[in-house]
């Protein structure tokens, strides 16, 4: 298939995989721990157990996967106010379909749904709209959810929303955004990443500008990555080869997709829409000031959390689970005690065992193949 | 009302010649059923597919092909299916004359009358449209001997054509994605394809319709229940374009959709060749293909090799694939 096979090309990958081997073979003298590179984005960490990449690397490069899953990140209070606002008999709760399967504290949406509320797969935000003008008599709630990717697309149904007078209409907003919690990340004293792959989609919306703190104050290099193989293959050499000319850039290996200045016009739809929280709450990572969004007052008749009374608890995360140190590549997800015994796709504790996003799932269901416990 | 419906299907499965009139069973020849083989197989299936309607086929080929398939796989002769219908109070007669003509005329194609049948209506709300439940009986060919548990570490896994195609076609016809593309439902009739293959390969070991859970589901069971490794190649999974196409723009795995007209059937290798080209000659197995064998590696455990040399573990899918977000 055009502009996907060329992406996927096994002799072009032979030759990145070659290349990559003798860059870690000059870095590797004098160096007895590996070389630790984030890929921010979950669609990354997909696309790495997807066509096992890890495989094909020298032991030199660890990857670790990175807190770039919006739905692995959602917090069970999150999501018990989602199934809270589902039950509700007068409402159509609407969702993208992976986070249907993520737990709150006693059930899922997929749970409440099996139960008789009124939940809907949509695969678009507009598509929610749709749902709202054709029963008028019926509240829609649309679960946005997603980092600036999927911002901007809310944001347009918000304002089409607004124009056509959609009442029944209204958004439980759980945006993010990725630079405040790359900045918390950072700035943990035990931080030990050694460079970055950046999100591909994220970056299309915002450009590769927001990052150069990154480079500038923490010297750590990234490159914005497209989600093919070749994609994945070419950036990690990128991110190597400034490791070995001790340089920290932000470079843009997805430039067919993604313009250094993102995109102004979704930029200045979330701008209108949305503004920023005091602080958000991260499965795993806790609170990080500034790393949420919310309808701004304007469009405050549209945001469920204002149209429902939402309990907006803190649920705590089962004691024994490790999803943050996961989360922040600490630990690798086969050293949580849980892996593969308490927790499984089947019966997930962690959101991080539930999307095929998430590392725990990842490792789970295509890893194995280096180190995980079998 | 209740006999208007009743009239429409036995109307339409009449031909056959196999519905008696006024008995409420239909009744077979022992002695001619065993001359076919040396054990009765006996299969049903319930049917609920949305939309009724869908391109290449609708819920009455699906309930006809599916029950033949599941009695072909096993190595079965198929004999004679029956038919349930649970009609929604106000679906359309029309809707039911095309379901029950459908029916009928898979059934003939396949050589498989349809030969007693029930159909109840239900007050609106009760069912969604039409529900049609098929059982089938046939005969299994006598001293062959193949089950899910018998694959050895050597044999060669074939499939017999492009996979996923009635789990686009389906996705793709519930219309929310509004995605244009032209993919049809592979659903059909495996019994002469799968007769076929038999004569070709007598030592087949397991022969499974790749229906709900795909390829993955069916390399799955057959890891587990054998005690074997499989290992499959990507780049020898014959998948249309447009399927995989499909499958890039919503996240979803092709080795993971439904299919109505595919089968995996492990063969010893001596035999591969030519059950290959058996499938090969038959219309249903032009695009068949050798896609991966049967390993001493981990038992249970299916592994694909990728693209280019990486390898991953094809798991066993929990609940339906959902769409991801971005």
């Amino acid at each position: 298939m055009r502009y996907v096979d060329e992406f996927r090309d096994p002799a072009l990958a032979a030759a990145l995989v070659k290349e990559i081997g003798a860059v870690c073979a000059r870095l590797e003298r004098g160096r007895d721990t590996p070389l630790t590179v984030m890929e921010v984005c979950g669609g990354h960490t997909h696309a790495i157990f997807r066509y096992g990449l890890e495989g094909l690397l020298p032991d030199l490069v660890e990857f670790v996967h990175g807190p770039g899953c919006p739905v692995c990140v959602l917090p069970m209070g999150r999501v018990d106010d989602c199934v809270a606002i589902a039950e509700r008999a007068e409402v159509i709760f609407a969702t993208f379909g992976d986070a249907m399967r993520v737990p709150g504290s006693s059930k899922s949406l997929l749970q409440a749904k099996a139960e008789g509320a009124d939940v809907r797969m949509v695969y678009s935000p507009l598509d929610a709209l749709a749902l709202a003008r054709k029963n008028p008599d019926r509240e829609v709630v649309f679960f946005g959810l997603g980092f600036e990717t999927t911002m901007p697309s809310t944001a347009l149904t918000v304002l089409r929303a607004a124009r056509e007078g959609t009442s029944n209409f209204s958004l439980f907003c759980n945006h993010i955004t990725i630079i405040p919690t790359l900045r918390a990340l950072l700035e943990q004293p035990d931080f030990g990443i050694d460079g970055f792959i950046g999100p591909g989609h994220v970056s299309m919306v915002i450009g590769t500008e927001p990052y150069r703190f990154i480079a500038e104050e923490f010297g750590r290099p990234l490159v914005v990555a497209g989600f093919e193989p070749i994609d994945l293959l070419q950036s990690l050499l990128m991110v190597l080869r400034q490791m070995e000319d001790g340089r920290a850039r932000i470079e843009n290996q997805y430039a067919r997709v993604v313009p250094d200045a993102g995109n102004p016009a979704a930029l200045a739809a979330v701008q209108q829409v949305y503004e920023p929280r005091e602080s958000f709450e991260w499965r795993g990572l806790g609170s990080i000031a500034g790393s949420g969004v919310r309808l701004r007052e304007a469009y405050a008749g549209f945001d469920a959390e204002k149209r429902f009374a939402l309990a907006a608890a803190q649920v705590a995360d089962p004691a024994q689970c490790r999803c943050g140190a996961v989360l922040t590549g600490a630990e690798k997800p086969w050293a949580c005690p849980e892996f593969g015994t308490g927790c499984t796709p089947e019966t997930p504790l962690g959101a991080l065992m539930v999307s095929s996003e998430g590392s725990c799932a990842a490792y789970y269901q295509y890893g194995g193949m280096r180190g995980a416990a079998a | 009302m209740r006999d208007l419906i009743d009239g429409v299907f036995r109307a339409a499965f009449a031909d056959d010649g196999a519905l008696p009139a006024a008995e409420d069973q239909a009744r077979f020849d022992l002695a001619a059923l065993a001359a076919k083989g040396d054990r009765l197989a006996f299969t049903t299936d319930g049917f609920v597919v949305d939309p009724l309607f869908f391109p290449g086929g609708d819920i009455g080929t699906l309930a006809v092909c599916g029950t033949i398939n599941d009695l072909a796989v096993g190595g079965a002769v198929p004999v004679a299916l029956s038919c349930a219908a649970i009609v929604e109070e106000g679906l359309p007669v029309e809707v039911l004359r095309r379901v029950a003509a459908s029916m009928a005329q898979a059934a003939r194609a396949a050589g498989v009358p349809i030969a007693t049948g029930d159909t109840k209506v239900v007050a609106r709300g009760a069912c969604d449209k039409l529900f049609v439940t098929t059982t089938g009986i046939g005969v299994v060919r006598a001293g062959l001997d193949i089950g899910i548990d018998k694959a050895r570490p050597g044999d060669v896994i074939l499939v017999n054509g492009l996979l996923g195609d009635h789990g686009a076609a389906i996705l793709n016809a519930r219309g929310d994605l509004a995605l244009e593309t032209a993919i049809e439902s592979d659903c059909a009739a495996l019994d002469g394809l799968v007769a076929a293959l038999i004569a070709s390969a007598p030592g087949i070991r397991m022969m499974r319709d790749a229906t709900r859970g795909g390829v993955a589901a069916v390399l799955n069971e057959l890891a587990e229940a054998s005690r074997v490794g499989v290992s499959v190649r990507e780049l020898d999974l014959p998948i249309r374009p447009e399927v995989t196409g499909f499958c890039e723009i919503l996240g979803l795995d092709p080795l993971y959709l439904a299919n109505e007209g595919k089968l995996v059937a492990v063969v010893p290798a001596e035999e591969a060749d030519a059950a290959l080209a058996a499938l090969r000659a038959h219309p249903l197995g032009r695009g068949a293909a050798a896609i991966g064998r049967v390993s001493d590696g981990r038992p249970g455990r299916v592994v694909m090799e990728t693209r280019f040399g990486g390898a991953r573990v094809v798991d066993m899918l929990v609940g339906d694939q959902l769409p991801r977000i971005c």
